[in-house]
């Protein structure tokens, strides 16, 4: 028996067009199927906990926004939760519920995002450029509130900086319908495509008892029906007075994991809609001059999952201690068990389906094209359902409704 | 499991702990020595079935704390296990990994930034730190400078 048989591995990374940041895959193949991966991180680390232990109290939100341009509503919001145990302070309610806006539209435009990533991904780029284009408007929304598209540091300990003024309320809600109206277009439109279906249903498939193995979280563990949501199991901002429901599929293929963040999308937008109806009057922050000595657990859900903040206060004006837990430290080691046994081609999507943390805060700019064949809208609509219509006939796929998810 | 069930639950492994200390309405604290910490986290993860979170370092100033971080969903806990190792000298500690895959990561982490030798670890190679990084310095210890 020969001893040692050398294996061949395929390397990802650490620079990857598939990767906006610096993440290192090894596989191991045989042939065309993945038999092993390891994963190296921390090409690029920031010591945030550590620089963390050197900042006031108060400064730290504006800090850990930064952990990630597109979650930066959570960590802030799950470290703030933390703080606030520690000194028993109640924010009042107006401020809970401008949270809870925050972090929806927050959740509405990282899970358009992912879309149009798995959408450009798999060479879709229609669908890559419809979600981003939806997307822009809740950037914008943000902005208006907050000041800024991505980083808002709107919260505080005690409350949140600044308010969602109550004239802006109308304009807010306006613009959540039209948001609802078309990603409920490029929904249908997306579950119902053949192409899509038949390249990611079955692929990278994350079994209920692996996700509940690795702990993941977020839409990768609800996609494999562990239906867990810090929202509705530990209530925190206002989540508790709403009316929503936990989507999750039971497939645990990439399909199913695109399936519970565009369902998402129609939850965040019914939260942020009985929100902005139910805004409460009064202000948005109290005054918290000292934090006591004690220690808090703060957590949030962020659109890829829980994020998890543990803080150590000795009763100075600095955490002794700050440990911060982003969702996808959890949900990348589970590619062990999700992409062992695919073929490589599948491999870079199953790992974008976990949504690993991107980091794009720049500005897109608009180009005019020279084209003379002006398609409109309408026109356009029409010819890809058309398109569509025909596949299907070809392929003898079957006839689906939204209502069928 | 509501929360009288969970505490009976709990008290079942009484016996291993030093202190229970509950801060708010669902957050618990279970202090311990580290030789029990693995007996501890191995029924919190397949008798109560709550899930892990994450873990925490801390030096403190006699001893090194792990914290083991879980979530008991169903009503929205979060317990902690507070383990004290109390050899400065060289800190150790028992690995879940081999039970639990999801904390592979943190114990490499913690064994990086902080020395903690998390024994019958399948895979303690370094997370964090790069390859030229001198052996020895654990840049999380207190002394270090920031």
């Amino acid at each position: 028996m020969r001893k040692s048989v050398r294996k061949p591995v395929l390397a990802i990374g650490p620079f990857h067009p598939l990767q906006e940041e610096m993440e290192f895959y090894q596989l191991t193949v045989d042939g065309e199927i993945v038999t092993d991966i390891d994963v190296r991180i921390s090409y690029n680390h920031r010591g945030i906990e550590r620089i963390s232990e050197t900042l006031q109290f108060d400064q730290i939100p504006f800090l850990v926004s930064r952990i990630c341009g597109i979650c930066s509503a959570s960590h802030p919001l799950a470290y703030v939760q933390a703080v606030e145990e520690i000194a028993g302070v109640k924010p009042p309610e107006r401020a809970l519920y401008v949270r809870t806006i925050i972090n929806e539209l927050e959740r509405i435009h990282s899970h358009l995002l992912w879309v149009g990533l798995g959408g450009h991904f798999i060479g879709y780029d229609t669908v890559f450029m419809w979600a981003w284009k939806y997307r822009e408007p809740v950037l914008d929304l943000l902005e208006e509130i907050t000041g800024n598209r991505n980083n808002y540091g709107n919260v505080r300990i005690g409350g949140c900086r600044e308010d969602v003024p109550d004239e802006t309320i109308p304009k807010i809600l306006n613009e959540l319908d039209k948001i609802e109206k078309k990603t409920e277009m490029l929904t249908k439109a997306v579950l119902d495509d053949p192409i899509i279906h038949a390249r990611l249903k079955g692929v990278g498939v994350l079994t209920k008892e692996a996700a509940i193995d690795y702990a993941v979280t977020g839409p990768t563990a609800r996609g494999s029906g562990v239906a867990v949501d810090v929202r509705r199991d530990d209530p925190y901002a206002a989540y508790g007075d709403l009316d929503w429901s936990v989507i999750t599929q039971t497939e645990g293929d990439v399909f199913a994991k695109a399936v519970v963040r565009l369902l998402e999308i129609f939850e965040s937008i019914k939260m942020a809609r009985q929100a902005l109806k139910k805004l409460p009057n009064g202000p948005v922050a109290v005054e918290v001059k000292e934090i006591p000595p004690g220690e808090g657990c703060g957590r949030a859900e962020a659109p890829r999952g829980e994020t998890f903040h543990y803080v150590r206060s000795d009763g100075g004006n600095r955490p002794i201690r700050h440990k911060a837990r982003a969702p996808s430290y959890v949900n990348v080691p589970s590619f062990k068990a999700s992409c062992i046994g695919q073929h490589i081609a599948d491999v870079t999507l199953t790992l974008a389906a976990v949504d690993p943390c991107y980091s794009c805060t720049e500005r897109l700019a608009v180009v005019d094209g020279r084209n003379n064949l002006i398609h409109d809208y309408e026109a356009l609509l029409k010819l890809s359902r058309e398109k569509t219509a025909r596949i299907k006939k070809e392929i003898g796929a079957p006839e689906l409704k939204l209502e069928d998810f | 499991m509501n929360q009288e069930e969970l505490n009976n639950k709990l008290s079942e492994i009484e016996d291993k702990l030093i202190a229970t200390e509950q801060t708010t309405d669902n957050r618990t604290f279970l202090l311990c020595e580290a030789e029990n910490a693995y007996a501890i986290n191995k029924f919190l993860l397949e008798d109560v079935r709550a899930r892990f979170v994450i873990a925490t370092c801390i030096d403190s100033d006699d001893c090194y704390e792990i914290l083991y971080h879980f979530s008991y969903d169903e009503i929205g806990w979060v317990i902690t296990v507070k383990a004290f190792i109390r050899d400065r000298e060289n800190p150790a500690i028992q690995s879940i990994t081999p039970f639990l895959p999801a904390a592979e990561w943190i114990e490499r982490e913690m064994h990086d930034i902080m020395g903690i030798n998390f024994k019958n670890h399948p895979n303690l190679r370094r997370l964090i730190l790069a390859d030229d990084w001198p052996d020895g310095v654990y840049p999380e210890r207190k002394g270090v400078p920031k």
